[in-house]
């Protein structure tokens, strides 16, 4: 109990530190056959023909197939949940391999071999005849006039959606902003500005590459098991590609090393199960290379971000406008979301006192695919936003901070457009703490004026993020817990671990709520879609959300069972448990329990006068007994709402456990948001209608519970007990209603030494508002390692698409450049705990966020600087000497 | 899993010969580090290799009685950084070849595999330019001795043949004694990277100090080969170190002696900023370890209105000076004349590239 809130280790530290842990492919029978796909040459056209004799001679090759022999199947990738409804399903565009190739590096023919030297020399003597169209690179290319339209089966010309939002009055245009502001306060008194910023498209680079291997068992299944964050939602995939029922399809998600978003999506399984079937169900194992995985799989899209904005001289915005053009590539893949999600957030994180104007396009290109990545549209909506934000507060000769208090989004802001809350409003206390934290007022006044080619500045940058998906699409998770004979249990989640440390939280959240021991629990790690419970899966920042509540639920109804059960055993101690092994304990229990709580002949005890904690038995002492050890226990839950996802103040919670040794701001100290319940601790069973008679009191601890017994007596009893025999299990469905922003900053400080083009962080600081953290420690890795994603995010990657032929310049990891141990700085990771009412456990989205504000941050310290808007990223050595050039300071 | 025919150690550099002279199509591996990234890009797939990893007799540094130093050609980076009489006679190269890759790369990758791979960007070229650096080779015909000025020939080529191995390399002691050098790796991070361009300068000083007796400036990725700066070097002839306008005219005449390309890795005009403004940093740093005063100030931050306190727990001067990824080789070298610092402190911090970098020739 009381786990929430701990540096609890995690549950697959040894097992991954060791090398013990078993990934995908560590789990590969022996004479598995190896795939190699073979990608197009082109960048838009058609494959006229193949030529596989010679490749089909190479010794150890089983067998070559091509897009002429793949069913006419489009399917969707996108990791989301399906939709009943037709006009939210995601663009089904894909066919196992193409004909009609999209981009340069398409997926158009594979090798099934003995080894995989014998597939990759096979692969490289399939002659290819194409028919070639222009390859359309660009977003302005592919919107132009004539431009040949990808996907005709599903647009009639390259633009995925094109969707308009506005905050303010109804039909709010910039325009009528623009003149309402000149009208209103003056021409003389308003500052109008407009800017362009532009994010690039970049490669996850998680550790693992996409693996799978795929077989047909026994029974017919078509079985893929694969590195993946989605396991249910593959399973849906590869059966509308395959055209098979989905009880035909079975995925099995091992660990996995990383994915970032990219494996949010269905990559190769669809295919490495067609294959296995072209083999008579034989085992295939697809390994896609870094090169492949960079080129052919999924990449975060490039944004480029047109804003105007005006505001008064003293800095109150007073409307602004985005136009977002995202390059989607050659697949729809997650679709418009992404774009989508940047424009929201560019309108919900200020208050534009007249309207805010926003236009977001997705477009189809002939290059690289972008979907789903950490963030999902965010960082480049920081990046936009922010940029633009420092470039008003300079403007209008206003701290940016400062700035930024004055305009952000305020408590309980309500998006219009889709309801989201602000439930629990952190933004401006992280603002203050990381300025405080980082110096911020004393280094901006000691960087003004500088001289000399080595400059340095301060910069920062916000962000909001919701928490999970819904109202956009469903959130739905289970959750399901089984009871050992021993009075240990198992844990099933749907829900996946995928390196952010998933398992060990709803370890913890399983120990607080069941009372059974932490060490006593054993989550299961590997999802399998034929025995797992359903949940959508790793991404949203929704798991802790959705998943999390999900377990609460199960934990509670396993902890009645088995107090229910022991119950049961107490009020039979002369009966039926007489003639047990543990008659003697039971009925000392009894007698106990009788004495304190003066029960008489006859009476009945009851589940509700009861507790687990830490895997023993324990008596609730009747509220009288208690003294002031366990305070009030007045009720104060009931509050479960009626769409599920339950008010947070639940005092089963045991909410103030936090490690107070390097949390500045720990969970124990009570906040505004009614803390009570965590004076409670994780015992807080509901007592409040018990009325015992007052006996002496003995072995009371804090928590006002008298020990019994371990639970383990409880457990064998139930599975083994001849006249009441019952397996305690429990499962539960959480569909989750509800969504509240989460925020933040991130503050950089750098140096600049110009004539050399570099940027060397001196200081780098998150602030995190969101909500109460599960595991401090696990929390602050999430931090870090958004970070450094997006320090490379900020200064060195980018992947370079030739805009004549459609290739991919730098498809390795010499030439993508995602930072070193060595040019990542030492960095802090800071959390502004507030409660938040619609979480679990007062929790909102952590997992993503830190991603998000770092680059914009960078990019303002180098303003500060050096006084030049890059108003691009990666700001590379090249760029920066360019743009130091062009403004004279070199 | 590499697509190869075959693989034969041989068991001597004769053996070698033959082996590579019997086979036309085979190819010659040693620390393997740009012969299987090759391989699994299936460029040369099917080969047979013929393999020189296992030879001690092309291993390790001697110091001879001439004062000359031999280099194994098999010798690893880290073999050479952490060679004694490298760290005495030529910590320059012990550096340079510290930038290469990563620390699994330099335990594997060789110096001779580094030169001989032709590429323009190895990190150990520029400075075996300015120690002018003589190759000693063997083949069918026997063995053969080319000044390094004459062993490149274009982009991934030199004059060894196919069935001719590196033996060693031979450092003159007119090229070691009295001199001073530094070299500066530039690349996009600061470790398992290509060079953006690599400045290697080495000075001789006059014997009060003041004046620069010779210099020798060598280039990286400023052209298709490693290419050495004779016309900024005789400009630099017999100048006072402090001079800035001889500064000026080397870094100028520099820049007529180069040819660096626009490519998608980086422009021609950010590689000539680099050209001059490594030049200027690398020089001045050598000047100073020589004992000289520089004309260049180190590139660092100052704020007259940074109060002393503020200062002590900045960066200071020297260590933000090292922000190029070259880092704190000039550092070191002042360091270990003071005693101040440890050679692997200063190793960790710095940079590497992969061997030989052939993915920019």
């Amino acid at each position: 109990m009381g786990s929430i809130g701990q540096r609890k280790k995690r549950v697959d530290a040894y097992g991954k530190v060791t090398g013990e842990a078993k990934y995908t492919a560590d789990l590969e029978p022996v004479n598995i056959l190896h795939a190699k796909v073979v990608h197009s040459t082109i960048a838009n056209g058609l494959v006229k023909s193949m030529d596989i004799d010679e490749a089909a001679k190479v010794p150890g090759v089983v067998k070559i197939v091509t897009c002429f022999d793949v069913p006419e199947n489009y399917f969707p990738t996108a990791g989301h949940p399906w939709s009943v409804e037709p006009p939210h399903q995601d663009i089904c565009d894909r066919l196992l391999l193409a004909r009609r190739v999209h981009y340069y590096g398409d997926d158009i023919a594979a090798v099934i071999a003995e080894d995989e030297v014998a597939a990759a020399r096979a692969a490289r003597l399939i002659k290819v005849e194409y028919e070639e169209y222009e390859p359309i690179v660009t977003v302005p290319a592919a919107l132009s006039e004539g431009a040949t339209p990808l996907h005709p089966e599903v647009r009639k010309d390259n633009v995925i959606v094109h969707s308009h939002m506005t905050m303010g009055p109804k039909g709010f245009t910039y325009e009528d902003g623009l003149r309402e502001a000149e009208e209103k306060y003056g021409r003389e008194n308003i500052i109008v500005f407009e800017g362009d910023y532009n994010t690039p498209r970049i490669s996850h680079c998680h550790i693992e590459l996409p693996v799978s291997w795929a077989y047909v068992d026994t029974n017919g299944k078509v079985t893929v098991i694969t590195s993946t964050q989605i396991p249910h939602i593959v399973r849906k995939s590869v059966a509308v590609a395959l055209g098979l029922p989905m009880g035909k399809v079975r995925v099995i998600k091992p660990y996995i090393g990383g994915g970032f978003g990219n494996k949010q999506d269905v990559l190769y399984e669809p295919l490495n199960a067609y294959l296995s079937m072209q083999v008579g169900g034989r085992p295939v194992r697809l390994e896609i290379s870094r090169e492949e995985t960079i080129v052919s799989t999924r990449t975060r899209h490039a944004i480029r971000g047109e804003c105007k904005a005006v505001m008064t001289k003293d800095g109150t915005m007073l409307a602004r406008e985005l136009t977002a053009w995202a390059n989607n590539g050659a697949y729809a893949s997650h679709g418009h979301a992404i774009c989508a999600n940047c424009g929201t957030v560019f309108k919900d994180l200020y208050r534009d006192r007249l309207g805010t104007e926003v236009d977001c396009w997705t477009v189809y290109t002939s290059s690289p695919t972008a979907g789903a990545m950490r963030g999902y549209g965010i960082p480049q909506s920081a990046f936009i936003t922010e940029c633009l934000t420092d470039d008003l507060a300079e403007l209008c000769g206003m701290d940016p901070c400062d700035f930024r208090i004055k305009n952000c989004m305020e408590d309980q802001f309500v998006d219009p457009g889709n309801g989201i809350t602000f439930h629990s409003y952190g933004l401006i206390d992280s603002i203050k703490k990381g300025r405080e934290f980082i110096g911020w007022d004393k280094k901006r006044a000691l960087y003004k004026n500088q001289t000399g080619s080595v400059r340095r500045g301060i910069g920062m940058a916000i962000f909001c993020y919701k928490t999970g998906v819904h109202p956009i699409s469903l959130e739905t998770a289970s959750a399901r817990m089984v009871l050992n004979p021993d009075g240990s249990a198992q844990i099933f989640m749907g829900a996946t671990e995928i390196g952010q440390g998933a398992d060990t939280v709803f370890t913890q959240i399983a120990a607080d709520v069941t009372g059974i021991a932490y060490d006593r629990l054993f989550i299961e790690s590997t999802q399998d879609t034929d025995t797992s419970p359903f949940d959508t899966g790793a991404y949203a920042s929704r798991q802790t959300y959705v998943s999390g509540m999900a377990l609460k639920k199960c934990g509670k109804q396993l902890k009645e069972r088995i107090l229910g059960y022991a119950a049961y055993m107490l009020n039979t101690a002369d009966t039926d448990i007489a003639k047990t092994e543990h008659a003697e304990k039971i009925r000392e229990a009894k007698e106990r329990i009788a004495k304190l709580c003066g029960l008489k002949e006859g009476d009945e005890i009851r589940p509700e006068m009861l507790e687990l904690s830490e895997s023993i038995i324990c008596l609730i002492l009747p509220k009288e007994k208690k003294g002031d050890a366990a305070g009030d226990r007045t009720d104060t839950t009931g509050k479960a709402d009626a769409e599920g996802q339950e008010a947070a103040v639940d005092r089963t919670s045991g909410i103030g456990q936090a490690d107070g040794a390097t949390q500045t701001d720990t969970a124990g100290k009570a906040d505004a948001a009614g803390q009570e319940a965590a004076t409670v601790g994780a015992v807080g069973i509901d007592v409040n209608d018990v009325d015992y008679e007052v006996c002496g009191s003995e072995n009371i601890d804090s928590q006002g519970l008298v020990k019994l017994f371990d639970s383990a007596i409880v457990a064998e009893t139930a599975f083994y007990s001849l006249d009441r025999s019952e397996h305690i299990t429990a499962e539960v469905t959480n569909q989750c209603k509800k969504n509240t922003f989460s925020s933040g900053c991130c503050f950089a400080e750098v140096e600049v030494d110009m004539k050399l083009g570099l940027v060397k962080i001196l200081n780098m600081v998150d602030v995190h508002d969101s909500g109460r953290l599960i595991n401090p420690a696990i929390s602050e890795g999430q931090v870090h390692g958004g970070m450094s994603q997006s320090i490379g995010y900020a200064l060195s990657e980018e992947l370079l698409v030739d805009e004549k032929t459609g290739r991919v310049l730098n498809d390795n990891l010499l030439d993508f450049k995602i930072p070193t141990a060595m040019d990542t700085p030492d960095m802090d990771a800071l959390f502004v705990e507030l409660e938040d009412p619609t979480g679990p456990f007062g929790n909102k989205a952590l997992g993503e966020p830190p991603a998000v504000p770092g680059a914009p941050a960078l990019r303002n310290a180098v303003l500060n600087a050096t006084g030049v808007h890059m108003d691009e990223i990666p700001m590379t050595s090249q760029k920066l000497i360019a743009k130091f050039k062009e403004a004279g300071l070199i | 899993m590499f697509d190869i025919e075959s693989i034969y150690e041989a068991k001597s550099v004769g053996d070698a010969v033959r082996a590579l002279n019997e086979r036309p199509d085979a190819e010659l591996i040693s620390g393997g580090t740009d012969v299987l990234i090759r391989l699994r890009a299936g460029k040369g797939a099917g080969r047979p290799l013929v393999s020189i990893h296992e030879l001690s007799e092309i291993k390790g540094v001697e110091l001879q009685e001439n004062g000359d130093i031999r280099i194994g050609a098999g010798t690893t980076f880290v073999k050479i950084t952490n060679s004694p009489v490298i760290q005495q006679y030529i910590p320059m190269l012990g550096e340079a070849v510290d930038t290469v890759g990563g620390p699994q790369i330099r335990s594997m990758g060789t110096i001779g595999g580094n030169i001989c791979n032709g590429a323009t960007s190895a990190d150990s070229a520029s400075t075996m330019f300015t120690l002018e650096a003589e190759i000693v080779l063997e083949g069918p015909e026997g063995e053969r001795v080319v000044p390094i000025s004459e062993f490149y020939i274009g982009p991934g080529q030199t004059v060894r043949q196919h069935a001719e191995v590196c033996k060693y390399f031979l450092i003159r002691r007119d090229s070691i004694d009295g001199w001073h050098g530094r070299y500066i790796k530039y690349g996009k991070r600061k470790a398992m990277e290509i060079a953006t361009l690599g400045c290697a300068v080495r000075v001789k000083l006059s014997s009060d100090k003041k004046l620069i007796e010779d210099v020798r400036l060598a280039y990286g990725v400023a052209a298709p080969t490693p290419v050495r700066c004779h016309k900024a070097e005789a400009i630099l002839r017999g100048r006072r170190t402090d001079d800035e306008m001889a500064v000026e005219e080397f870094v100028k005449a520099a820049l007529t002696e180069v040819n660096p390309r626009s490519s998608w890795r980086a422009s021609k005009e950010f590689r000539l900023q680099l050209i001059a403004e490594l030049a200027r940093r690398a020089l001045a740093d050598a000047v100073r370890l020589a004992g000289g005063k520089a004309a260049d100030e180190i590139a660092c931050w100052r704020s007259g209105s940074l109060a002393e306190s503020d200062m002590a727990d900045d960066t200071s001067c020297k260590a933000t000076a090292d922000s190029a990824s070259c880092d704190s080789m000039a550092d070191k070298e002042v360091c270990a004349k003071t005693g101040s610092a440890s050679t692997d402190a200063n190793r960790r911090s710095r940079t590497g590239e992969e061997e030989g970098g052939g993915r920019d020739a």
